[in-house]
């Protein structure tokens, strides 16, 4: 698993690792019930503080990507499917409101952007 | 989680110097760096917790129990290197590890041959001999190598190059791997305490300016940078102190976010842990 951390940019580092471990569950390179590396063990590999991984654990716990047991260690949790696509739905409606509102300031036309959609939809 | 050291008001006067009230809280698993200037009562908060400098008022408890009346039992439990030497130079490390058989009821020998190894100290050349870095590899061999629960160290990094310094932050790291273990050390490096301290413990003038988590500081403090005018509009509550330049206001912020939404400053700067010393210490309010 590879992990990046950057320490220039504004991101918080726990902000940071907690995104790209959400990121590989969503894309399923984390597997449902697979054992996550030790609070400990990510810190020292990450070189970064205990409390910085144990604040990004936490958050994922909260938001219901990972579970913790005590004692044996933090899993992938079983995958809330409709969560996890609502989320997503969320994300891609706050960038195309974004769109939206930066063609209405230019005077850009619904057509317009439809037929930008489509062609960088068909490109993936 | 229980503490692992404690040490309440503590106080200790010199002639012209004072620790006044230190209080101090360090949870097992962790790592607290303690930063200040030179002079600012960091070996003395040391030594006293160590019970090498008699303390004037306070109580310290390391594993709950109290410093002096335990001494003997703590001290088989903590590691401790401390900033001026306490091992003769003209010894080699064979002939610490027979002095320390000695005196360490859990001395490892193996393991501290391990370490020695590991290190890449010359078993048979005495320290004297050895460079500032593997002096202080040698220490912390010694330090380690008697299973502490606990590691006190007196500015572990200072001499060292940024290869050997690196090379230390993974010891202790490593050494944390065990959740029952912390370390107390102090350092005015403060880039190495940015990446691997918990806690950092801000001392000035021996008073304790903050302990804060790494997280807390480097994350949701700020350093906003402005004009005159853009200074003079912030309220007095909503900034830590601030630093005139010649061109410039640095002004510390507890957190960037809300401070943002109230004024948007162009420039909010990510602070180190320097930045937030200098302008505690030089900044005014």
């Amino acid at each position: 698993m590879n992990i990046i951390i950057s320490n220039s940019t504004n991101t918080p580092i726990y902000e940071q690792i907690k995104e790209q471990i959400k990121n590989k569950i969503i894309s399923n390179e984390l597997k449902m019930g697979e054992l996550l590396p030790s609070i400990r063990s990510l810190a020292r590999d990450l070189r970064i503080s205990v409390i910085t991984t144990k604040n990004a654990y936490e958050q994922l716990e909260r938001e219901g990507y990972v579970e913790t047991i005590p004692g044996k260690g933090t899993y992938v949790a079983n995958k809330n499917v409709e969560l996890i696509r609502e989320e997503q739905l969320q994300k891609i409606e706050d960038l195309i409101d974004t769109a939206v509102s930066i063609a209405k300031l230019s005077e850009i036309s619904k057509t317009e952007i439809q037929n930008m959609l489509d062609i960088l939809y068909e490109e993936e | 989680m229980g503490n692992i050291l404690e040490v309440k008001n503590l106080c200790k006067k010199y002639n012209g110097f004072e620790l006044k009230n230190v209080n101090l809280e360090l949870p097992k698993g962790m790592i607290m760096g303690l930063i200040g200037e030179n002079g600012a009562g960091k070996s003395t908060t040391i030594k006293s917790i160590l019970n090498v400098i008699h303390k004037n008022a306070g109580e310290i408890k390391i594993f709950d129990l109290d410093h002096k009346k335990e001494e003997k039992q703590i001290k088989e439990e903590i590691g401790v290197v401390l900033d001026d030497s306490f091992l003769s130079e003209y010894l080699t490390p064979a002939d610490i590890n027979k002095m320390m058989k000695h005196i360490y009821k859990n001395w490892d020998e193996k393991l501290y041959f391990q370490y020695i190894d590991n290190f890449k100290l010359p078993k048979d050349k005495i320290s004297k001999d050895y460079s500032s870095g593997m002096k202080m590899k040698l220490k912390i061999a010694v330090a380690l190598s008697h299973h502490p629960k606990l590691l006190i160290l007196d500015e572990p990094t200072s001499g060292l190059d940024p290869v050997a310094r690196s090379e230390m932050l993974d010891i202790f790291q490593d050494f944390i791997q065990d959740e029952e273990h912390s370390i107390l050390l102090s350092s005015h490096i403060t880039s190495d305490l940015e990446h691997i301290a918990d806690y950092i413990t801000f001392i000035n003038q021996g008073e304790i300016i903050f302990t804060k988590t790494r997280d807390e500081l480097l994350e949701k403090y700020g350093i906003a940078k402005c004009s005159k005018e853009e200074f003079e509009r912030i309220a007095k509550k909503d900034f830590i102190q601030y630093r005139k330049n010649r061109y410039e206001y640095d002004i510390l912020i507890e957190d960037k976010i809300e401070f943002q939404q109230k004024y948007h400053i162009q420039v909010m700067d990510k602070p180190t842990i320097e930045e937030i010393m200098l302008i505690h210490i030089k900044g005014e309010k």
